[in-house]
């Protein structure tokens, strides 16, 4: 803007932050805001006062005290004589692991089933409907107590395996065994391992999962040039090589040469005193709480999928199919890439839903961050604020390394305009 | 910034203080209804029956309390809380005493800041197996999964019997007691451990009680009692000697027969004078009417006959006595004297 030399300037006078329409809505505002504040300084203060006076002030050193108690599952090493501090630790873990195994499942079963509803085979498409309907309509912690009330009530005791007249069986040659307690599954084992590696002395990695995971990662990058590759040769020519072959043998090869170096073999889970020992024990409140968690955000993805693959026009199915396109190709290759930028965004509010909700283990007993600083922490040190901010920190933290990298990897395959 | 505003703050806060300081007992008075905090339902200690009513022996001394504070047995507002909740609700006001079979513990009573005022039930931690497992003994016990209310010292005690014997086992944290009855009957644990009078309890409540063994050992020593929080001493007094009146009605021989008898006509015995208001002026020392004992005894009789009603052996609990006889029977328990 050009300044008007002519114009005589206004001196500004106080009343002027009233009266004149200018300033009135910043003064407003600056007004508001310092009573904000106050009431937030006041109710710190005041929380602060009240809890000092009660004896309890706030101060986290109870965290380095022995926690005295004992958790199920643990993925770090953990005994009763830890800390309150590695307790908690313990129980993020297994907050982050149904997060993990529930996102993974939800998105498998909500994409399959948001395009299944749109099939044009009526009684699948009715199918699908029921499902996210019931899935959606009722509150999720009634879905983790009804699986948490099927696992147990349903399946045999660990004692019907037993004896002569055992009125239970394993499953897959004896591999397998679904009890009220629990899945027991085989465990790889390795007879010529190569240690674990401990980490600061906090916890140990299994290097075989370390060479594994190498291995694995190698071998996808190679099948990822192989890929590149058959493009390039595709563009030039217009004819694809056959690379499939070429490609599973690169992943699938250096593993299986790995896994017979390791001397891997298969635990299988053995009835022995009260329980099944050996193999890996996945607990029905794992189970529970992972399938009902997984089932019920799997509806709301469902409909986020449908939602993406309507807004894409028909026009784009049709062009495919002139093209002489398989309908499976044609939604692999033209709607869901183009749907996913629709996706995506609602998508991440799913997970993070998920991740939430995983907090009404308690309902099951399984062992998460709330069950553990949350749960027993606070009820044995009497810490509840300490304990409650903590947990707040813990979710927002989880919350917002979802939402990064999401929205990473919604940046990645949005649309290039040009 | 926040500095500047904090003063102001300050002065707030002082004033509000001044206020949530006040007596407890005022605030029941006023309020016309004692909050008192319970278990979220065990068989004869606290649990509400067919008509909706608290019942038990637990609920028995809310009601003490409430008739002596009150006048009015049945002016209790029952507040269920779990092995987790009950502390928090304490502290925070929610409820004006606990009485749920809570361990007199130090931490507890040092550190989590509440005033433990008595022992209503001496017990000690138990494992309930079925029958048919074949345990004798909680040594056996290798590789058991384990139901336990999440929360409690139960939970504590189980890890150190199991670290101390060398033996492993599988904890099945539970919220409740009847969710924990349900995943033991189901099988999906092999023990549920409790308080032995909590075994006895849900023990009761089962279709085949018999087929359910309590194993021998107790190992630890559980002092349950009303608690009431830090800081408001009259309020600690009123629910310790209301206890301890009960206690000391059934030593006197006072009960909820001849309470009325005793009270008419002035007795020989000054202490149970004393007790019941007919001589001294114990209950204005606690800011009640001189006949507080005499309605805490009436509300449903002396500690024996609660005993009896709710938890003794001709219930379907079938607890004996045992150290909580009295004093002069070799039981443990002693009120100190009215004088």
């Amino acid at each position: 803007m050009t300044s008007h030399p002519d114009l005589p300037r206004e001196t500004f006078r106080l009343r002027m932050l009233i009266f004149d329409t200018r300033y009135r809505s910043l003064t407003i505002q600056i007004v508001t805001l310092a009573g904000f504040m106050l009431l937030v300084s006041w109710m710190i203060s005041n929380t602060v006062q009240n809890l000092a006076e009660l004896g309890k002030p706030i101060e986290f050193g109870f965290l380095g005290n022995q926690a005295q108690y004992d958790i199920n599952q643990t993925l770090i090493a953990y005994t009763s004589r830890d800390t309150h501090l590695r307790a908690a630790v313990v129980g993020l873990l297994n907050t982050l692991l149904v997060a993990f195994l529930g996102c993974a499942l939800a998105t498998v079963m909500g994409v399959t089933i948001g395009v299944l509803r749109l099939s044009r085979n009526w009684l699948v498409a009715r199918l699908m409907t029921v499902y996210v309907e019931i899935f959606r309509n009722v509150p999720v912690l009634l879905w983790i107590l009804f699986f948490m009330a099927i696992l147990i009530e349903s399946l045999p005791p660990p004692n019907a395996f037993r004896g002569e007249d055992a009125t239970a069986s394993m499953l897959l040659g004896d591999s397998v065994a679904l009890t009220n307690r629990g899945f027991y599954i085989p465990e790889p084992l390795f007879s010529r391992s190569l240690g674990d590696l401990s980490v600061f002395g906090a916890f140990e990695i299994s290097l075989d999962l370390v060479a594994f995971l190498a291995v694995l990662a190698a071998g996808l990058w190679v099948s990822a040039r192989i890929r590149a590759r058959a493009d390039r040769i595709q563009n030039r020519t217009g004819l694809r090589p056959t690379t499939w072959y070429l490609r599973l043998g690169v992943v699938v090869l250096p593993l299986l040469i790995l896994l017979a170096a390791l001397g891997f073999h298969l635990g299988y889970p053995e009835l022995r005193g009260f329980n099944f020992r050996g193999g890996i024990y996945m607990r029905n409140s794992l189970i529970a709480l992972w399938l009902a968690l997984s089932f019920y955000t799997a509806a709301f993805i469902a409909e986020i999928v449908r939602g993406g693959i309507l807004a894409i026009s028909k026009g784009q199915t049709e062009a495919a199919a002139a093209l002489g396109l398989r309908p499976n190709r044609i939604m692999s290759l033209v709607i869901l890439p183009q749907a996913l930028r629709v996706i995506i965004p609602p998508l991440i509010s799913q997970y993070l839903n998920l991740t939430k909700n995983s907090s009404l283990a308690i309902a099951v007993g399984y062992m998460d961050i709330t069950g553990t600083l949350g749960g027993i922490t606070m009820g044995q040190t009497g810490r509840e604020l300490e304990c409650v901010l903590l947990m707040m920190l813990f979710y927002l933290a989880i919350s917002l390394v979802i939402s990064t990298a999401m929205n990473w990897y919604d940046a990645r395959v949005r649309l290039v305009e040009r | 910034m926040k500095k500047s505003i904090i003063p102001g703050a300050l002065t707030m806060v002082a004033c509000a203080a001044a206020s949530a300081g006040a007596a407890t007992l005022d605030d029941v008075k006023a309020r016309g209804k004692l909050n008192c905090g319970t278990n979220t339902g065990l068989v004869g200690f606290a649990a509400p029956d067919a008509n909706g009513d608290w019942q038990g022996f637990d609920v028995a001394v809310c009601r003490a309390v409430a008739a002596a504070v009150l006048g009015d047995s049945s002016a209790v507002e029952f507040v269920p809380t779990t092995g987790k909740t009950r502390f928090t609700a304490l502290a925070s006001g929610e409820i004006d005493m606990l009485v749920r079979n809570t361990t007199w513990t130090f931490s507890r009573d040092v550190d989590l800041k509440f005033t433990f005022v008595g022992v209503n039930y001496y017990d000690g931690q138990g494992f309930m197996v079925p029958k048919a497992l074949g345990v004798s003994s909680a040594k056996e016990l290798d590789g058991a999964t384990v139901c336990i209310q999440t929360g409690t010292t139960t939970e504590l005690n189980l890890a150190d019997f199991f670290r101390v014997n060398n033996i492993s086992y599988e904890p099945v944290p539970i919220e409740t007691n009847e969710q924990a009855q349900q995943q033991y009957l189901a099988g999906a644990c092999d023990v549920y451990t409790t308080d032995a009078s909590g075994l006895a309890a849900t023990r009761a409540t089962f279709e085949d009680p018999s087929a359910h063994v309590v194993l021998p050992e107790i190992i630890s020593k559980e002092p349950l009692g009303p608690l009431v929080r830090h800081g408001d001493d009259e309020w600690a007094d009123i629910v310790r000697w209301t206890l301890n009146a009960l206690i000391a009605a059934e030593e006197y021989g006072v009960t909820s027969a001849n309470i009325d008898e005793l009270t008419a006509t002035v007795t020989t015995n000054p202490e149970v004078n004393r007790l019941l208001g007919t001589e001294g002026a114990l209950g204005g020392m606690l800011g009640l009417s001189p006949d507080w004992a005499v309605k805490a005894i009436k509300a449903g009789g002396n500690y024996g006959e609660l005993f009896e009603k709710y938890i003794g052996q001709n219930t379907p609990i079938g607890l004996a006595r045992g150290l909580n006889a009295q004093w002069t029977d070799g039981g443990l328990m002693y009120a100190p004297p009215f004088r």
